[in-house]
This record gives structure tokens, C-alpha cells and sequence, in this order.
């Protein structure tokens, strides 16, 4: 549990015109561990995932990935350090004039020597991974959601980050296909051992995949702990969160029963 | 007096913030400029997605220019035609069509076609690329939009405007010597002697040099107005930032054309 620090931000603040989003925000994420940010909708979980990325500056505070400060430093530092990031966004972002095939293989075009040969194994090897075999011809408009977000993993996953950043990376699958997502998780962070930033509303299962719960509310992080201690929490806001959305699981089928008449 | 004087603070304020703002824009387009004329110059160097790019900024607008080349030509040789007529000199209708179109009419309308063609694509590409957050995947994926996005554009551009130019004066001309030769009776031998005699490697020469910065500007307008949608003062989201943004990339990449066409003859003439 005492690997380096690749993440953390410091007391970051951030306010879009006159809404504050953040205020003081304090993060750490370790080599190799898995981060899960829950918080309810609209609380700025993708902020602070944007902030990790590069692509917001805070109004005040630090930023650092791998020890530097990315909100100032130069644009080829902030690429450099982005070469070893792998990111799902939440609306996916791919690009939408070209095939699925080509959006994998877009990475492993623009950043590696591969011949095409060894890309066309790489990109297939990816597709099967994400039960996507024959829909590398399609474009993106032409598949469903819950398949965009499976390209979205495998170009995220081509280039074998170190870093990876999945903002609700399992939103609109079927349990099914939500579960084969985390065992590929499980399977691929065992292989590579990256570092990962997962925020995701499904909650109690992904806990199972984390090494720390944060929860965002009331503009901060209220507590970054383990699974375990999360759920044992005293914090008000963070019981009120298990409650809500893990109470029905706790509750006997009386409490329940009389939970749903009310509704 | 003390409303006055709000109104003039207010006035004042209002001045001021425009002139920030224009300064700011200003520097935002300067810097994009060097940014990605940098990123042309710089390795590594990818034929692929330049050839794409020639081939929908140019081999697509060559139908259109063939067209409008023609008839600008057929048009310029009957106006002509009956204004030199008026002094005995109809002889040198082939050197009045071809001047005006190797200085003038070529790439100016060169120009504003493939703008109307080309550069609202452009802009209308890049702007749902920046609307979409792909221009943010591709910065997070370490790739510099720039230079792949961009880039190849710029390369294109300043080798398709000069292409379809000379495309433009040749058909031009051909109108011109269809309408002077075949249908007002003019001497063909007299029509290219003339255009011959009068015709100089400096007007070839100031044709070039105009589809260049015509070219450029195109580009650099109509790509770094979709680049900067969200920065927009005017909000530039969702479908109707797109359409606004790419409506006024043409406007101003149009006029900036025209402003910068008479700078050039005036230098050059
Ligand atoms: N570019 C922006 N400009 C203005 N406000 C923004 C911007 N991005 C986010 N916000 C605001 O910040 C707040 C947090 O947004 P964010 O997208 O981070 O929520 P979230 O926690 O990810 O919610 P969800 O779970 O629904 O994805 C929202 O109130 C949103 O309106
Ligand atoms: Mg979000």
C-alpha cells in the first residue's frame, strides 16, 4: 500500500463563471492501485477526472502526475506525460468519420512504427477482447452505446498505458457485458499493472475492483479510503451515500417492502 | 453631470473590453498560425493524409472551377469586347481577358469558390471535432492536433490554390478565345498575339504569389475559427455554433481575401 505517489492533487479549486465546482480538493492515487471516484450526477467527477488530463487548469492549487505540475508546465512536458495515459471519456469521443477499426488503430498509427501488419493484429486482438469482431467496419454512429464504450476501452487500451482514466466506463451495458468489462479490468491491471482513475456509478460492484473509494460531495473529496473502510465510514456524507445506494442490500425485505410502498 | 459620467465610464469599460478581446482573439489566431506552420516543417512527414486533403480541397473543387472559369472568361471577352470597341481597339481583347485573369479575376474567384467549397467544410470538420471532445481525446492520446489535424491542411491548401488558379486562367482564356474568335469575329492570330505581347512573367508571377496568401489564408480562417469554437464569445455549442462559426469563417476568410488582394496589387503594380 506504500507504492509512489503517480497522482495527486492539492487543495484544487475550480469555478466555471459563478458555480464552484471544486474547492480544495485533495487526491493521491499510488502506482498500480485502482481509484474509484463515486458522488452523485453533477458533482464534478468528470472535472477532476479533466484536471488529471490536462485539459482544465484549476483557478487555484496543484496538479502533479508523476511528480510534475501539468497545469504549468509546457505543452511538450504535458505530452510527454500523456503518452503513458489511456482514457475512456464519459460521452466516448470517437472519432466519428472513421471506422472503429481505424479509431483503435488511430494510436498505434500515430505514436508507434508498427508495420499495418502488426497493427491489423494488434486492433483484432483488441476487438475480440471487447466481443467486437464485426463491427470493425462500422462507424461509430452505426453501433450501439454500450459498443462505443467497448471501442472507446480498446483505443484506450491499445497502447498499453500505465495510467488509465475511465469515466463510467460500464454506463448503459448489460450486467453481462458490465461484468466481462471488470474481469478484463482485473485481468489486464494483474498483466500491466497500471495505475487506474475509474469514476463510476456502479456502485457496490466496481468496489470490488478498487483498491480506494473517493467519494465527491459538498464540492470535495469526503474521505479516499478502502472498500471496506468506506462502507464503515462515520463521515455523514459518505453514510448517506452507502445507504442510499447500498442500504436495499442491508435492509431485511420488510424495511424494503415498506421502502417501496412509500415510492 | 453624473449620469454623464457613468455613461462615459460605462462607454469607456465597453471600449476597453472589445479591444481586449479583439487583441485576444488576434493573438490566439497569430499563434495558431505559427504553431501549425511550424508543425509542417517538422518530421515526421506523412505523405498519406496531405494526398487526402489535395484531393477534397482541390480534385473536388476542379469541377466547380472549370465551370466558373469558363464562363468568368466568355463574359470577360463580351464586355470587353464592346468596351474597346468603342476605340477602334477590339484587337487587343486577348491581352485584356488574359491580364485580368492571370492578376486579378483568377484568384480572386479561385479563391472564393474553394472557400465556399473547401473552407466551410473546414471549419464545420474541426468545429464538431472541438464540439465532440475528439480534439481533446487526441491531445490526451499525446497526439498534437496540430499536426495532425491541421497540418496537412495547410500543405494542402497552398498547393491546391495555385493548382486550381492556373486551372482557372487556362479555361478562362479558353472562354475568352471561344466567345472573341468563334462568336465575335475576331482574328485568332490577333487574339493571341496580343495576349502574347502584353502578357509578362511578373502578371504570372503576381497570380502565383495571390493564390499562395489567398491559400493560406483560407486555411488559417477557416481552421482556427472551428479550432477556438468553444472559445467564442458568442457561445459556439451544438449544432447552431457550428453553423454560426462556419458562416462567419466564410465571411471573413471572403473579405480578408478581398482586403488582401488589393494590398498585393498595390505592392506589386
Ligand atoms: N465546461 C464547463 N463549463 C461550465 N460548467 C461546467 C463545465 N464542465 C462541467 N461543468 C459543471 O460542473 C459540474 C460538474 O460536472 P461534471 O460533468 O464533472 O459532473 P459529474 O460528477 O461527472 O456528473 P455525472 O455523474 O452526471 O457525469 C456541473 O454542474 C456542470 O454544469
Ligand atoms: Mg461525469
Amino acid at each position: 500500500m506504500d507504492s509512489e505517489i503517480v497522482i495527486e492533487l492539492i487543495n484544487v479549486e475550480k469555478s466555471f463563471g459563478s458555480q464552484k465546482v471544486l474547492d480544495r480538493v485533495n487526491l493521491q492515487v499510488r502506482r498500480g492501485t485502482t481509484l474509484v471516484i463515486v458522488g452523485a450526477s453533477g458533482q464534478g467527477k468528470s472535472v477532476i477526472l479533466k484536471h488529471m488530463l490536462g485539459l482544465v487548469r484549476p483557478d487555484a492549487g496543484q496538479v502533479k502526475v508523476f511528480d510534475k505540475d501539468i497545469a504549468n508546465c509546457s505543452k511538450s512536458e504535458l505530452k510527454e506525460v500523456r503518452k503513458s495515459f489511456g482514457v475512456l471519456f464519459q460521452n466516448v469521443a470517437l472519432f466519428d468519420s472513421m471506422t472503429v477499426y481505424d479509431n483503435i488503430a488511430l494510436p498505434l498509427r500515430e505514436r508507434t512504427h508498427l508495420s499495418e501488419a502488426e497493427i491489423r493484429a494488434n486492433v483484432e486482438e483488441k476487438l475480440a477482447m471487447m466481443d467486437l469482431d464485426k463491427a470493425g467496419n462500422k462507424f461509430p454512429a452505426q453501433i450501439s452505446g454500450g459498443m462505443q464504450k467497448r471501442v472507446g476501452l480498446a483505443r484506450a487500451l491499445v497502447l498499453d498505458p500505465s495510467i488509465v482514466f475511465f469515466d463510467e466506463p460500464t454506463t448503459g451495458l448489460d450486467v453481462n457485458k458490465s461484468n466481462e468489462i471488470y474481469r478484463l479490468f482485473y485481468k489486464t491491471q494483474a498483466q500491466l499493472g497500471y495505475t487506474a482513475v475509474i469514476v463510476s456509478h456502479d456502485v457496490p460492484k466496481i468496489f470490488k475492483l478498487s483498491d480506494h473509494v473517493a467519494l465527491l460531495a459538498n464540492k470535495q473529496i469526503q474521505g479516499c479510503l478502502t472498500p471496506e473502510e468506506f462502507q464503515l465510514s462515520d463521515n455523514p456524507h459518505i453514510r448517506s451515500f452507502v445507504e442510499t445506494t447500498m442500504g436495499p442490500i442491508y435492509s431485511s425485505e420488510r424495511e424494503e417492502s415498506s421502502f417501496y410502498e412509500k415510492v | 453631470m453624473v449620469i454623464l459620467k457613468s455613461v462615459m465610464l460605462k462607454l469607456l469599460e465597453k471600449l476597453g473590453y472589445e479591444s481586449l478581446y479583439l487583441l485576444e482573439v488576434t493573438g490566439r489566431m497569430g499563434i495558431f498560425l505559427f504553431s501549425c506552420l511550424g508543425r509542417v516543417l517538422a518530421p515526421p512527414y506523412k505523405l498519406n493524409p496531405i494526398i487526402r486533403q489535395i484531393h477534397f480541397i482541390g480534385s473536388r473543387s476542379v469541377f466547380v472551377i472549370l465551370f466558373t472559369g469558363t464562363f468568368t472568361g466568355m463574359v470577360l471577352a463580351l464586355q470587353g469586347y464592346y468596351t474597346l470597341r468603342k476605340f477602334g481597339s477590339e484587337g487587343l481583347l486577348g491581352s485584356a481577358v488574359a491580364l485580368s485573369l492571370l492578376r486579378e479575376l483568377g484568384p480572386v474567384l479561385t479563391a472564393l469558390m474553394v472557400i465556399g467549397r473547401a473552407g466551410s467544410a473546414i471549419t464545420a470538420e474541426v468545429g464538431i471535432m472541438r464540439n465532440s471532445e475528439q480534439i481533446d481525446a487526441l491531445e490526451c492520446m499525446a497526439i498534437d492536433p496540430y499536426k495532425y489535424l491541421i497540418a496537412p491542411k495547410f500543405v494542402a491548401g497552398l498547393i491546391a490554390m495555385p493548382l486550381l488558379t492556373f486551372i482557372f486562367d487556362v479555361v478562362g482564356i479558353f472562354g475568352g478565345w471561344a466567345v472573341g474568335v468563334g462568336l465575335l469575329d475576331i482574328n485568332q492570330g490577333t487574339f493571341f498575339q496580343s495576349m502574347y505581347k502584353a502578357v509578362a512573367w511578373q502578371d504570372i508571377n503576381m497570380g502565383i504569389i495571390k493564390a499562395l496568401i489567398f491559400g493560406l489564408l483560407m486555411i488559417w480562417i477557416c481552421s482556427v475559427k472551428g479550432y477556438f469554437l468553444h472559445l467564442d464569445r458568442s457561445g459556439g455549442f451544438g449544432a447552431e455554433g457550428v453553423s454560426r462559426t462556419t458562416t462567419s469563417a466564410v465571411v471573413l476568410s471572403s473579405v480578408s481575401i478581398l482586403v488582401w488582394d488589393y494590398l498585393i496589387s498595390a505592392i506589386m503594380l
